[in-house]
C-alpha cells in the first residue's frame, strides 16, 4: 500500500530498510517473549486451579466447622472468644520479574514464633468444635497465600500475554507488509526515473549527432 | 511490612481473625466499596473478599485490576461457592490464550 505521500527517494529507501529490519528484530523478539510468557502462564494457571479448588474446599470445610462451633456457643461468647487476636500475619512482599512482567512473591511472617499459637481464648469457656474450625482455617492459610500470590501473578501476566499478543500481530499483520510495500514502491519508482534519465539521454545523444553529422535516421 | 485484610459479612469471615488476619466485617455494598477504597489505600498486600461482595461490587474492583499490590482475592463465604473464583481463572485463560484450554477438557 503505497499512500501518496511517501518520497521516492534514496534517502526514504534506506530509512524504510533501516525501519523493516529493526521491525523484524522487534517481531521476533516479541513472539518469543509472548512463547515464553505464554508457557510460564500455562504452568501458573494449572497451579492456580489445582491451588483454587483446594483452598475453596478448604474454606468450606472450617465454614462448616465453625456453624458447628456456633451452634455449640453463644454469639456472645464466640464473639468474645475471637475478638482479641494473638497472632499477627506480616507479609514481606517483594518481586520477580519474569519476561518483564513483575510478579509479587510472598514470604509471610507471624508475630509469635509457633505458628499454632492460634487460640485466642482460653479452653474453658469454648466449645472444642472451635478449636477444630480455627485449626482447619489455619491450615488452609498457607494455600490461601499462595493462592494470591499466583492468582494475582496470572492477571498480571494475563493482561501482558494479550498487550505482547497484540504487538507481535500489529508488527507481523500492518508494519511489516506495509513497509515491505513502500520499499518496494520506491524501488520500483527509482528504477523507473533511471530508465526515463537513460532514454532521455540517448535522445538527446541522436538529436546531438544528427546536429554534428545530418544523419537523419 | 504489609498486611492482609478480608472483607466480607461478618459470619464469612470472623474466624480469619484468630489467625491474625484483619478482618472488615462490612454490611452492604456501598459499606463494602467504602471499606474497599480505605484498605486500598492502606498497608495491605492482599486483600481476602467473599465471593458474594466480589460480585456485587463488579465495577468497582476493575478499577484496582492492573495494579501489582494489592492483590484482590476472592473467596467463597458460608453462604457457598458462587464459582466467580474459578470463573476468574478461566477468564485469564481466555484474556491470554484466546480461547480457553484448561477447563475445556473437563465440561
Amino acid at each position: 500500500m503505497a499512500s501518496t505521500t511517501i518520497n521516492p527517494t534514496r534517502m526514504e529507501l534506506n530509512r524504510l530498510k533501516k525501519k523493516l529490519t529493526t521491525a523484524i528484530r522487534g517481531h521476533k523478539l516479541l513472539k518469543d517473549k509472548r512463547d515464553e510468557l505464554m508457557r510460564q502462564f500455562l504452568e501458573m494457571v494449572r497451579e492456580n486451579k489445582a491451588l483454587r479448588e483446594k483452598v475453596e474446599a478448604g474454606i468450606l470445610a472450617a465454614n462448616k466447622n465453625f456453624v458447628i462451633a456456633k451452634a455449640a456457643m453463644s454469639s456472645e461468647a464466640l464473639k468474645v472468644a475471637l475478638m482479641a487476636p494473638k497472632q499477627e500475619v506480616f507479609l514481606e512482599t517483594s518481586e520477580r520479574n519474569v519476561m518483564s512482567v513483575n510478579i509479587p512473591v510472598f514470604e509471610y511472617k507471624t508475630r509469635t514464633s509457633d505458628p499454632n499459637d492460634i487460640y485466642s481464648y482460653g479452653f474453658a469457656f469454648t466449645s472444642s468444635d472451635l478449636d477444630g474450625a480455627v485449626k482447619s482455617l489455619a491450615d488452609i492459610l498457607p494455600d490461601m497465600l499462595r493462592l494470591a500470590e499466583v492468582e494475582q501473578s496470572c492477571r498480571l501476566m494475563a493482561a501482558e500475554i494479550e498487550k505482547t499478543r497484540r504487538r507481535v500481530n500489529a508488527l507481523e499483520h500492518v508494519m511489516i507488509p506495509q513497509t515491505q510495500e513502500t520499499i518496494k514502491f520506491i524501488t520500483m519508482k527509482l528504477d523507473e526515473n533511471e530508465r526515463s534519465t537513460q532514454i532521455r539521454l540517448m535522445k538527446v545523444k541522436d538529436m546531438m549527432l544528427a546536429e554534428a553529422h545530418g544523419y537523419n535516421d | 511490612m504489609y498486611k492482609m485484610a478480608v472483607l466480607g459479612d461478618y459470619d464469612s469471615i470472623y474466624g480469619f481473625a484468630a489467625l491474625g488476619l484483619d478482618t472488615f466485617p462490612v454490611g452492604d455494598t456501598t459499606e463494602a466499596a467504602e471499606q474497599l477504597k480505605h484498605l486500598y489505600k492502606g498497608n495491605y498486600a492482599v486483600i481476602y473478599i467473599t465471593e458474594a461482595m466480589y460480585n456485587a461490587l463488579g465495577e468497582i474492583l476493575e478499577q484496582f485490576e492492573e495494579v501489582a499490590l494489592p492483590a484482590i482475592i476472592p473467596i467463597p463465604g458460608i453462604y457457598g461457592n458462587t464459582g466467580v473464583g474459578i470463573a476468574n481463572v478461566k477468564a485469564f485463560v481466555e484474556k491470554a490464550v484466546g480461547s480457553d484450554i484448561i477447563f475445556n477438557s473437563e465440561n
